[in-house]
Order: C-alpha cells, then structure tokens, then sequence
C-alpha cells in the first residue's frame, strides 16, 4: 500500500469537506482508482461526477494515468478562469 | 512579473513586458467581472501551483507557435467587484495579425487549462460557483 496525496478545489473541497487529504491504494494505482477510494473515505464525494476532471503532480491527466505512492491527485470542478 | 496576483490589475505593467521598437502591434485583451443579474462580484480561486505552472506552460506554446512574439498575461484571485478585471493578457509583435493571434491563443488556452474556480456572490448574500458555460451549479449561504 502507498500513501497518495489528495487535493480537492472549489465545490469539490466543499463536497468533500476538506481541501487536502491521504488515501492508501495499492501502488501503482490508476488515477480511476484513487477517485474511487476518494468515494469511499469521503462520502460526500459521491456526487462528483463519473469521470471528474484531474490533475497527476499539477498536470491535467487521463484516468487511467498510472500513480505512485507520493504522489498528488487533484480533482479539478470544471475549470472556470479568465 | 507575477501571473498571479490578488491586486487589481494594471494594462500598463503587461504593455511593459511585451512592447518593443521590433513588434508594430500590441492587442490586449482583458475579462472585466459582468453584473449578470444581481451579481455584485466573482470569488476566484486556483491550484496556485499548478495554475503558475500551467501559465509559464501556455506563454512557452504562444513562444514557440509566434517566435517573434511577446506575450504576458497577468490573472486576480480573491473576490474581484463587477466591472473591474480579472484577466490581462498584452500580446505584441512584428505585424498585428499574429499580435491578434497569439492573444486569441493565450485566452482559449487559459479557457481550457486553467485551474481557476469563479464563485458568483448577489446581492442578497447568496454564492453559486459557476461553470464554464456560464450556468451556477449549486448555491451556498
């Protein structure tokens, strides 16, 4: 198991009611798979969408990216800048 | 110059960064916070970190597809009043077209690649965090 950095941002951080948490997955994990123990430990996530937006060490990324224990997940709301 | 900042933002800063005798044309282009409805201002928030990088990411793309240009963009957090920015972006080069072009370019970019989050506040207290296509999505106290 490895410990895996988790952010969430804007209504996410809301619905998970943190900004900033840890998950331990089975390392290499999918970037899918961090989400889906993210839905487990912070049941508020259940409302995001089935595939949400996500960011692998501060680059957008697919789901089925592969993730290494250290590193950062960060689910992204829809992006709304300029 | 920084990319991010929490002060109003400053045309003249950007034009500093860009302008020069080689580039004959400069456009700019800024997002101004509209006063939909009962809107009284937008709550920005970003990934800092990833928002930098990805910034210093687009302005390399606009270097590399516009060699003769400058680009520089500058984008506020923090809550930004109706009628008063909340992006920069100054583009200058030789001949307008590709000024016109790489400051279109930098602004679709920011569009579809930045961590940034727009939080409406109205005028009776209420919050709704909006979505790109402009739609609030769920309403806070």
């Amino acid at each position: 198991m490895g410990k895996v950095s988790v952010r969430f941002f804007a209504r996410y951080a809301e619905l998970a009611g943190c900004t900033w948490s840890a998950v331990n997955v089975e390392t290499p994990a999918t970037v899918a798979t961090v989400i889906a123990r993210v839905r487990e430990v912070f049941p508020g996530t259940k409302a995001l969408p089935p595939h949400p937006l996500a960011a692998l060490n501060q680059r957008q990324t697919r789901l089925d990216a592969l993730v290494n224990e250290g590193d950062e997940v960060a689910l992204l709301p829809p992006l709304a800048g300029g | 110059m920084m990319h991010l900042t929490r002060h109003p933002l400053d045309v003249k800063d950007l034009l500093a960064e860009v302008q020069g005798p080689e580039r004959g044309g400069t456009c700019v282009f800024t997002g101004t916070v509209r006063n939909d409805g009962d809107v009284t201002g937008i709550d920005y928030s970003a990934y800092e970190a990833m928002a930098f990088a990805e910034i210093e990411r687009i302005l390399g793309d606009a270097q590399a597809k516009w060699p003769e240009a400058r680009v520089m963009l500058q984008h506020r957090l923090g809550f930004i009043p109706v009628g008063e920015a909340s992006i920069a972006i100054a583009a200058a080069a030789p001949h307008r077209e590709d000024a016109f072009a790489a400051c279109r370019f930098v602004i679709e970019a920011v569009k579809k690649r930045l961590p940034i989050w727009k939080q409406e506040h109205h005028a009776d207290g209420t919050t709704a965090w909006v979505d790109p296509s402009g739609k609030a999505v769920a309403h806070g106290p």
